[in-house]
């Protein structure tokens, strides 16, 4: 029996159980529990299938129909991280989450944990934006959960902008059926070679990919982003950062490895340099604007802009390395931001700072949040022995073989702009107390409508922050496993890049 | 290729200039419209247009409903097939969409944006909500 589909399956059906439990909200709490602590293991399970199996990949057809006619289901190695980070991400941030959550919330957080996990698996690129889609509003949705006219604007303007992206995707996904008569992701691949020159097929990469790019957030396509993070619930907001924009940034790779391929960007030469401008434009504007934040989610959110932009640069560059990169910052990132929102919300709650002002002395009031946030922001710097370190070192060292000196600059200069927005934070946390400071430093009344100033759904979240931590870390030492996992996934950039 | 060479060629695709049309109408209210309402009434408007463009190319000259009983040549059900489900992703969002603005209706009083942003800009002044 293949298990695939039921990695979509299991947490759907939870939600709908979730919603038919409405009434009795606890046991909708600990069912929704428990098909997450299922689903985590399904997916390990699943993994560990796909990575041992013969060229690193497992996939099934749903419906007893055959390939390419039937909707495919496939995971490999870069899959695999994917479907395992995002159940576990959403248990952790529930573990650590105090408030008690009505029976909708837990429906919505298993419909979000479906659609990514159904970007994850899907190999075929109308179901992708089927899931896209069920992703989309679920993440809508949950970043009004908090109530509150403000987060109800921020997910409006969300709702919009994520459904232009989603159609504009959907429309590229039209193009190409036009021009191939396949929506398979390996059979377009074996078909599109032949048609690099249609105007179809380069307008269908442009329409999926700037579709794409407004999921992912990427700069000049970003605005919505920071308002629904900064307005979202804390724990809402710690998920989105950690998987929403993760795993459109995960579709986005599958666009480019798998269904264009890279011989696609090495075939039209202009549309790559535009694409990796844009990317790169991304990491200088998203670094610059989150140094001027005050509020410290916004200044994550526009991190995130700037760090997406790096992902995508480097699935761009067509290097072998540099894609790699690509995947471990992606994970990186996804590891990183979750502890580093989780964290943020703890403060919160803890001691109601929300601004880098009132940051000023948290570690003499909080040491260990103090302590925590500070280890995840150098993460985010990339210091080794980090994941954030190995993701930006490979991405770099692609840059260099690839002869892309520009790239490597970029690389270097948002190092730079990510340690000046750390250090500014690290700086408030561990510097000198003036008494001005303590008097700014004291937590104000929250007296806005929206959430961004209500008190903080988390509890303490201490042990939750230290393990991912612990997990970042951890990442960062086995790089060596996790190429072994993804590289047949990264075969069709070696193969591009052969042929160069 | 002549003036009337492309009239010719943009009469007989009519359904992909009607497409074109409805989509730049819908993208125009959502980005130029203040009221909410409107601008979920032009993601509709974009939303139809793309459904317009995939049964467009499922269409064949002389094509009959693709049943057995009836001669070939058939259109391609396929599209059809895929606009449905994309009917019912855009019926969801749109239901959220709605149930949004009642929510910011009930809050600020308005639904168009630029009296919105005031009532946020003043929101912000009292709450300490900064940029």
């Amino acid at each position: 029996v293949n298990l695939l589909p039921l990695l979509v399956a299991l947490p759907i059906g939870g939600a709908t159980l979730a919603l038919a439990l409405g009434g009795r909200r606890r046991s909708a709490n600990a069912a929704a529990t428990a098909i997450l602590a299922g689903q985590v293991g399904l997916a390990t399970v699943l993994a560990a299938r796909a990575v041992g199996s013969d060229g690193g990949r497992v996939s099934h057809v749903v419906g007893g129909f055959t390939a390419p006619f039937g909707v495919e289901l496939a995971l490999d190695g870069v899959a695999a991280l994917v479907v395992v980070l995002v159940p576990s991400a959403v248990l952790l941030v529930r573990t650590a989450t105090r408030a008690t959550r009505p029976a909708a919330f837990d429906a919505l957080a298993l419909l979000l944990v479906g659609g990514l996990s159904g970007v994850a698996v899907a190999a075929d690129v109308f179901t992708l934006y089927v899931f896209l889609e069920i992703t989309g509003i679920a993440a809508y949705a949950l970043v009004a959960a908090g109530g509150g006219g403000r987060a109800a604007v921020a997910a409006f303007r969300y709702l919009i902008v994520g459904t232009v992206g989603a159609t504009l995707y959907l429309l590229g996904v039209g193009y190409l059926y036009l021009a191939t008569g396949t929506l398979n992701v390996a059979d377009l691949a074996a078909r599109l070679p032949a048609l690099f020159d249609s105007p179809l097929v380069v307008a269908g990469f442009a329409l999926t990919t700037v579709g794409l790019g407004v999921k992912v957030a990427l700069f000049p396509l970003h605005a919505w982003q920071p308002d629904a993070y900064a307005t979202a619930p804390d724990d809402v907001s710690a998920v989105l950062a950690a998987l929403v924009s993760t795993v459109a940034a995960y579709a986005l790779f599958r666009v480019v490895a798998d269904v264009f391929t890279p011989a696609f960007l090495l075939a039209t030469p202009v549309v790559r340099t535009l694409a990796l401008t844009v990317a790169l434009g991304s990491v200088l504007a998203g670094s610059v604007l989150a140094v001027r934040q005050t509020r410290v989610k916004r200044m994550l959110a526009y991190s995130s802009v700037a760090q997406f932009g790096l992902v995508a640069a480097a699935f761009l560059l067509v290097n072998e390395t540099a894609a790699f990169g690509g995947v471990v910052h992606l994970l990186g990132h996804a590891v990183v931001k979750l502890g580093l929102f989780v964290a943020v919300g703890a403060v919160a709650a803890r001691t109601g700072a929300r601004t880098v002002e009132e940051y000023t002395g948290l570690a003499e009031r909080a040491p260990v949040h103090a302590a925590l946030v500070g280890l995840l922001g150098l993460t985010l710097v990339g210091v080794p022995p980090t994941v954030g370190f190995a993701g930006k070192w490979f991405v770099a060292l692609g840059a260099v073989e690839a002869g892309a000196w520009g790239v490597v600059a970029v690389i270097l200069g948002s190092t730079l702009l990510t340690l000046a927005y750390v250090a500014r934070l690290v700086e408030r946390m561990y510097g000198p107390l003036p008494d001005e400071a303590l008097r700014l430093g004291r937590p104000r009344p929250a007296t806005d409508g929206g959430a961004a100033n209500a008190a903080s759904p988390l509890g303490d979240a201490r042990v939750a922050v230290a393990l991912v931590a612990l997990v970042a870390v951890a990442l960062g030492l086995a790089v060596g496993s996790i190429e072994a996992m993804v590289a047949p996934a990264l075969e069709s950039f070696a193969v591009a890049e052969v042929g160069r | 290729m002549t003036p009337a060479d492309l009239a010719g060629v943009l009469g007989a695709r009519y359904a992909y200039v009607a497409y074109v049309v409805v989509a730049s109408l819908g993208v125009y209210l959502v980005v130029a419209d203040a009221n909410l309402v409107k601008k979920v009434v032009g993601l509709n408007l974009l939303q139809t247009a793309v459904f317009l463009f995939f049964v467009s190319g499922a269409a064949r000259t002389g094509g009959s409903t693709p049943v057995t009983s009836n001669p070939p040549p058939y259109v391609n059900p396929l599209p059809h097939v895929l606009v449905l489900t994309a009917i019912v992703v855009g019926v969801s969002l749109t239901a959220l969409a709605l149930a949004l603005v009642v929510r910011v209706h009930a809050t600020y009083g308005t639904i168009e944006e630029d009296r919105l942003r005031e009532r946020l800009a003043s929101d912000r002044r009292d709450g300490g909500e900064r940029a």
